[in-house]
């Protein structure tokens, strides 16, 4: 469904990403993961065309993300923090999205809206809303129109433990209905349940992309966290196995 | 892009800035209309309020509001909607505010105090300035890296075109005095849309006639149905030129 | 005994008053050239109402003639229509319609050569090349005249009223459009311009040459293609006068140019390009003077010296004095001008610093009239507020010492 070719993007001095070649598929929850700076972000808003690559090429669905901002209908993104215009009041930011969507009333995904209560506060300005339920209005944003692709940057950031495990329990739903699911996160353990695939970067450069069975043999772990957290202490033993995954990367990088 | 416009106006209207400016606007034109006894002086001090605080507002409103409007623009951009159509709804929603501030707060004691051919003149050029000097604004916005860079080189922007450029024209109107300079100061004028929004008041004044004293072209000219088209075409292309070179920028910036 | 007495009486009346003619389209003189013929001096002609197409008539005899119920000389675009030479003449109540054009001459609808003691009163003149010609005559009375001219070009309309080589002549309440010049004098002597309206003409609404003391009150010019024009004058007084608007590439109030030893006073002048253009004129008392919304007020040329300006109203014009040069040898003093910004401590009604009329954009315009196009910009404002506090360009000694506080009464 997405697939990233020998992207390069440079900021200024900062080398964001480079030479990032990936592809992901429908059904797969991909985790992506590395320490904050490593261009998650970064690669997650080239997705989505809010940033453009110096070099190389995004596909979705096989057509070039370029020119054409129709793709992005077919994403649904939840934002790290959601910012939305201050004097707009809930209500009106769903409906001009089902404006600006063209969608019908019957099509849509109402499941998180419910589940939140959003509704009873669809007359607040967003102004007045708290981090986490901005974060409520940011999940339902994305579910909202069902898309075949979703992509969540720390969903589960700021969200209460109630909040929290509705949407895990969302995204499973969703996993099932063969969609794909691309997550940023660093709270790991949140992810074990749900993830198939983990894409690690680090300083820029994709280390690896890997399903999970794979990397838990490899590491011995069961625990992805576990598994993870090895990797990122940057043991010796670590190093020597990233430069083994990185040989390896050539062949296995398509999974 | 009436749709999103719709929600830009919306989101302005809310701040009350606008209603402020439309307030203030009334205020001033009113009380010189009540305080000078004949109606072409109240339109002089208007003239003023017309080509020096029109553009300062419009300039420095517009940055802000592109700023402040950040999170509206990385939400759309998360939608299937093009940078284009995003830019120019932004565009519509602030001129269609800054319109409305104008033709309210000034616009209507004009028609009650001097509905003439120098009324009329005035307002057209208050609309075209304010179209302006929004378009400008937002070339100056979406190439700064900033809020404060943005807001400084719009007061730079507004500084020369209010002051520095007319030094400028008085400094070439001597070094090239021996030539005959008519259709240069005529081009000069062109170059910068307060002058020519000037100009083209003040043909309609009393005092145009005095432009006269130097040669009848200015009058001639600017009075003629040419010269109409003339103003009307080279204001359409400066709001047209910034905001085209906005929206080529601006597809190609990352958000 | 009373036919004597009648005999008596009657010749003491006659030489006086005449006999009455009357000519009419029904009457037995049916043309006025017969009624003249058929008249000696001192008689009365009454014209009754009817058009007349006489081509020329002269008039050299000492005659009244009196138009009854508007009666219409018609030179049919090809005659000079009335004629006179001579004295004690009346000519009244008559229109005078279509008199011709001549390249060579300067063609009239009344033209008066060398006479002495002529009243000319409550005609009407309508296209004419030129409407009333008087020259070398004196004690000559314009009064009452209504005169229309349909003008075409500089060269293709003659002037009003116009008088050459005259003295003590008297213009008075006629009304004047549409001619070269409205009222025109070269070497007129003490003569007397009073109440006349003289507006549209297509260059001065009053032209005044080489004329030494003459006065005129309560005139009112307006909307001439070019003001008035006084020049190479002596004595002139003129007060109670309007000059309005006046607008146009060079167009003034009053242009004076080598005028000395005259008296302006209690004038108006409003909505002129410019109000007085000066130069080389002096010993001028220009006194109580009101200049609202000109261009420029005053213009005063390096070469204009001795002249005072003094108790006169400045208010709304762009410009109050533009010059050419920084020598200052005239003398402002005691004029109100609505652009002083000083104060009055010691409340004695007079500012207590002094007033530099002219501006630095006036003096930027003088030397480069095309930085007119600057006008009303925010950047000449600015440069005319630096100047004041700091002076450099502008002449340091034209100044008002003793500038008014509030507008003067006049």
């Amino acid at each position: 469904m997405i697939r990233i070719e020998h992207i390069n993007k440079r900021f200024k001095k900062l080398q964001a990403l480079e030479d990032i070649n990936a592809e992901f598929h429908k059904g797969q929850v991909i985790s992506l993961i590395g320490p904050n700076g490593s261009g998650k972000t970064t690669l997650i808003k080239l997705i989505l065309g809010m940033v453009r690559p110096d070099t190389g090429k995004i596909l979705v669905d096989d057509k070039l993300i370029d020119n054409d901002p129709v793709y992005r209908q077919k994403i649904g993104y939840m934002p790290q923090i959601g910012r939305y215009p201050d004097n707009m009041k809930i209500g009106q930011l769903f409906k001009m999205l089902m404006q600006i969507r063209n969608k019908e009333e019957v099509s849509l995904d109402k499941a998180l809206i419910e589940q939140f209560e959003l509704e009873k506060i669809f007359e607040k300005p967003m102004r007045t809303l708290s981090g986490g339920t901005r974060q409520k209005v940011s999940a339902a944003i994305a579910f909202l129109f069902d898309p075949p692709i979703l992509i969540l940057d720390e969903p589960t950031a700021g969200l209460d433990p109630l909040a929290s495990e509705i949407l895990k329990e969302k995204i499973i739903t969703e996993k099932e209905k063969s969609k794909l699911i691309l997550i940023t996160s660093h709270i790991l353990s949140d992810l074990d349940d749900l993830t198939s695939h983990i894409m690690y970067m680090q300083e820029g450069k994709m280390l690896f992309l890997k399903e999970i069975e794979a990397l838990q043999e490899e590491t011995g772990e069961v625990r992805l966290g576990k598994a993870i957290a090895r990797i990122m202490k940057g043991e010796k033993l670590t190093s020597e196995w990233i430069d083994k995954m990185l040989q390896k990367k050539s062949d296995e990088r398509i999974i | 892009m009436i749709k999103l416009s719709k929600y830009v106006l919306y989101d302005i209207l809310r701040s009350r800035i606008i209603l402020a400016y439309t307030l203030f606007l009334f205020i001033v034109s009113l009380s010189m209309f009540q305080m000078e006894e004949n109606s072409s002086k109240a339109m002089l001090s208007l003239l003023n309020i017309v080509l020096i605080v029109l553009p300062l507002i419009s300039l420095v409103f517009t940055t802000i509001h592109y700023y402040n409007s950040y999170e509206f623009i990385e939400l759309m951009l998360s939608q299937p909607l093009s940078r284009t159509r995003i830019l120019l709804s932004e565009f519509v929603g602030v001129s269609i505010s800054l319109l409305s501030a104008f033709f309210i707060g000034a616009g209507v004691p004009v028609l009650l105090f001097a509905a003439n051919d120098t009324g009329f003149a005035l307002l057209f050029a208050g609309g075209a300035l304010t179209l302006v000097f929004t378009s400008i604004a937002f070339l100056a916005a979406v190439y700064a890296r900033d809020k404060a860079r943005g807001i400084g080189f719009a007061l730079l922007l507004w500084f020369y075109f209010a002051l520095i450029y007319d030094g400028l024209v008085l400094l070439i109107l001597f070094s090239f005095s021996d030539y005959p300079l008519e259709k240069l100061t005529l081009v000069l004028s062109a170059l910068n849309p307060i002058d020519l929004g000037r100009i083209f008041i003040m043909l309609r004044m009393d005092i145009g006639a005095l432009m006269g004293y130097t040669g009848a072209l200015y009058k001639d000219f600017f009075g003629s149905g040419s010269g109409i088209l003339f103003t009307v075409g080279i204001m359409m292309l400066w709001v047209v030129l910034p905001l085209w070179l906005a929206v080529r920028k601006f597809k190609r910036k990352d958000l | 005994m009373r036919i004597i007495l009648t005999i008596i009486l009657t010749s003491f009346l006659l030489p006086s008053a005449g006999r009455t003619i009357i000519v009419g389209p029904n009457q037995s003189i049916r043309s006025l050239k017969k009624g003249i013929e058929q008249a000696k001096d001192k008689d009365s002609i009454i014209l009754l109402a009817g058009v007349y197409k006489e081509g020329s008539i002269t008039l050299t005899k000492s005659l009244t003639i009196t138009g009854q119920n508007n009666p219409v000389l018609d030179g049919e675009n090809k005659y000079e229509i009335l004629l006179i030479s001579g004295k004690h003449i009346i000519i009244r109540g008559i229109t005078f319609l279509n008199s011709g054009y001549s390249a060579m001459n300067d063609f009239a609808a009344v033209k008066l050569v060398d006479c002495s003691n002529i009243t000319i009163e409550n005609n009407t003149v309508r296209n004419a090349y030129f409407a009333i010609h008087i020259s070398n005559t004196a004690f000559a009375v314009i009064r009452n005249n209504r005169i229309i001219g349909s003008p075409l070009s500089e060269q293709m309309t003659g002037n009003g009223i116009h008088l050459w080589k005259s003295k003590n002549a008297t213009i008075e309440k006629n009304s004047i459009q549409g001619h070269r010049d409205g009222i025109y004098f070269e070497f007129v002597t003490r003569s007397l311009i009073v109440d006349n309206q003289s507006e549209k003409n297509i260059r001065y609404g009053l032209h005044f040459m080489f004329s030494n003391d003459d006065s005129y009150y309560r005139n009112t010019f307006r909307n001439n293609g070019a003001g008035v024009a006084v020049m190479y004058s002596k004595k002139v007084t003129m007060a109670g006068n309007h000059f309005e608007q006046n607008w146009g590439p060079s167009s003034y109030g009053i242009l004076l140019k080598d005028i000395t030893d005259s008296d302006i006073r209690l004038n108006t002048f409003y909505k002129n390009s410019v109000g007085i253009h000066m130069e080389g004129s002096s010993r001028i008392v220009i006194q109580k003077n009101s200049f609202d919304e000109n261009g420029w007020a005053l213009k005063i040329q390096a070469s204009c010296d001795d002249n005072v300006f003094h108790y006169n109203n400045f208010t709304g014009n762009t410009f109050d004095v533009g010059t050419n040069g920084t020598m200052v040898l005239n003398e402002f003093i005691n004029n109100y001008w609505d652009k002083y910004e000083g104060y009055d401590i010691n409340r004695d009604g007079i500012g207590d610093v002094p007033y530099h009329p002219v501006s630095m954009y006036s003096m930027i315009v003088q030397q480069n009239p095309y930085a007119l196009i600057l006008l009303r910009s925010f950047t000449v404002s600015l440069l005319d507020k630096a100047e004041k506090a700091i002076p450099s360009l502008t002449p340091e000694h034209l100044l008002d010492n003793k500038p008014m506080m509030k507008q003067i009464t006049l």
